[in-house]
């Protein structure tokens, strides 16, 4: 029977949970990297065994892990210990050097402070990992201060593609709230030249030659709270969703708007409708049905929790505008955690599966495809992100 | 030979317990410390310097003898005691967060 195995990263470490086809009773591993916050876990489309995780800390940087065996052990790619002083270290996963030579479009250095100045680029963590769909080797990782990097070793070493930064609208890029993270990368399955990406406070990107060249694609999107609505950059994306069978259409969850493109981002338009509030940070997309995706609206400005302390997931089967409020195993009085932009996911089964974790540590699951609901855990530390393998 | 104390969360990561020792030629530096440190260790090389600056991280800070050393420059000699293992060089994290 096949199953399903949900990598949730969380503010003091990483847990593994499984499941059979049933999705009736879990088994919970972890934590793993006790007390380091793990922005994102995710497994290779191409071996559902390799996994990436990111460990990071304010006291020791940033750390690659990654698992051979589905996440029952892991290692720093290349981190392994050497007896023989003198010899030259071969691990550099946790390298993540920001390209700025003339070839990569001269040097890019500085990006938009919160205050209008000019602020110097510095890596500080990886938030998202997205491997290959073909080859568990190849792994790209989206990063802050914003930028998109790949390894083709496993995640031994790590190289920018620097052309997204140097395409000329870096230093319009500013941080939000949550820092200046490259937190989203969609590969179109169709054809793997095309990818996506977003920035908080930047926008969306799409490149069509393999991550070389880049252009934003963010016509259509309005933000009355910065200097131009309507500007080519600048927009806070919170999250972009694909469903596989029609890469050309994206939803997405911005800061405010939920909103949808049917033409690989050309342009976008709005698809609220009667959300009670279009601010959120996740958005997904039903496994079986490219017209049905989720969201989950929070309040803001600043709250950041659900409205009224009842916690809902809003489903719409038309693709938008028609939305219908999905409580039934969800609290629904004095709730008040946030569900941030990476945790949410899907799974394959037959009944689709979703999945979202949340900041007070509960990571809920619907078999049904969002019409009833139950706790896998209550109890964990914040989660940052959940992802779904769905395992033969 | 040279001892050095690690912060938890490095010990765990390096798969380590209690003190490392490392082997180092010339003076003991700082950096001659940290250089082969993170020659046996390579899993380490990023998390108590910066890659590429090579400056220490924030939140930590070196102590030799009862002494603060995060400051002094990376090629000033360590204590004797340090050179001769008698005393180890210690690599101490911030008390901060939650």
């Amino acid at each position: 029977m096949s199953g399903v195995r949900v990598l949730v990263g969380t503010r003091k470490g990483a847990f593994i949970l499984t499941s059979d086809g049933k999705r009736e009773k879990w088994d919970v591993s972890g934590p793993q990297f006790a007390g380091w916050e793990i922005y994102h876990v995710k497994g290779s489309p191409a071996d559902p065994n390799r996994l990436y995780a990111s460990q990071t800390s304010g006291w020791f940087g940033q750390v690659i892990q990654r698992s051979n065996d589905g996440g029952k052990t892991w290692e720093a790619p290349g981190g392994g210990i050497k007896i023989v002083p003198g010899e030259m270290p071969s691990g550099e996963s946790n390298k993540f050097v920001y390209d700025t030579s003339a070839e990569a479009g001269k040097p890019l250095t500085t990006h938009q402070w919160y205050d209008g100045t000019q602020h110097p680029w510095e890596f500080k963590r990886v938030w998202h990992f997205e491997p290959s769909l073909t080859d568990p080797d190849t792994v790209y990782a989206g990063v802050e201060d914003a930028a998109l990097f790949r390894s083709s070793d496993g995640g031994h070493s790590w190289h920018e593609l620097a052309g997204l930064r140097g395409h000329g609208t870096g230093p319009k890029w500013q941080p939000g709230a949550g820092g200046m993270c490259l937190h989203t990368i969609l590969i179109d399955p169709s054809n793997q030249e095309r990818m996506y990406i977003a920035i908080s406070a930047a926008g969306a990107f799409r490149t069509d030659d393999g991550g070389t060249t880049w252009k934003p694609i963010n016509r259509g999107l309005k933000s009355p709270y910065i200097p131009d609505p309507n500007a080519e950059v600048g927009h806070c994306v919170h999250h972009i969703a694909m469903h596989a069978s029609r890469p050309d259409v994206l939803f997405m969850q911005k800061h405010w708007d939920v909103m949808r493109s049917d033409n690989a981002g050309d342009s976008w338009q709005e698809v609220s409708g009667n959300l009670p509030t279009d601010f959120g940070f996740a958005i997904d997309v039903h496994a079986h049905e490219p017209e049905t995706i989720y969201v989950v609206p929070i309040k803001s400005d600043s709250e950041h929790f659900p409205i009224d302390g009842k916690l809902s997931v809003y489903r719409s089967r038309t693709g938008g505008n028609e939305w219908e409020a999905l409580t039934k195993g969800l609290p629904q009085s004095n709730c008040y955690v946030n569900v941030l932009r990476d945790a949410m996911a899907v799974d394959s089964l037959d009944s689709c599966g979703v999945y979202f974790g949340t900041t007070g540590g509960q990571v809920y699951a619907s078999a049904n495809a969002g019409d009833t609901w139950a706790p896998i855990v209550r109890d964990l530390p914040a989660v940052l992100s959940v992802e779904v393998q769905t395992l033969p | 030979m040279i001892r050095v104390v690690l912060p938890a969360h490095l010990r765990t990561l390096a798969r380590v317990d209690g003190e490392v020792t490392i082997e180092i030629e010339g003076p003991a530096t700082q950096r001659s410390v940290l250089d082969a440190l993170e020659t046996c260790y390579p899993v380490l090389r990023g998390t108590i310097r910066d890659h590429v600056t090579r400056e220490r991280r924030p939140f930590l800070r070196f102590f030799a003898c009862a002494e603060d050393w995060s400051l002094e420059q990376p090629d000033a000699p360590l204590p004797e005691a340090v050179a001769k293992g008698k005393e180890p060089f210690m690599v101490i994290g911030a008390i901060a967060g939650g």
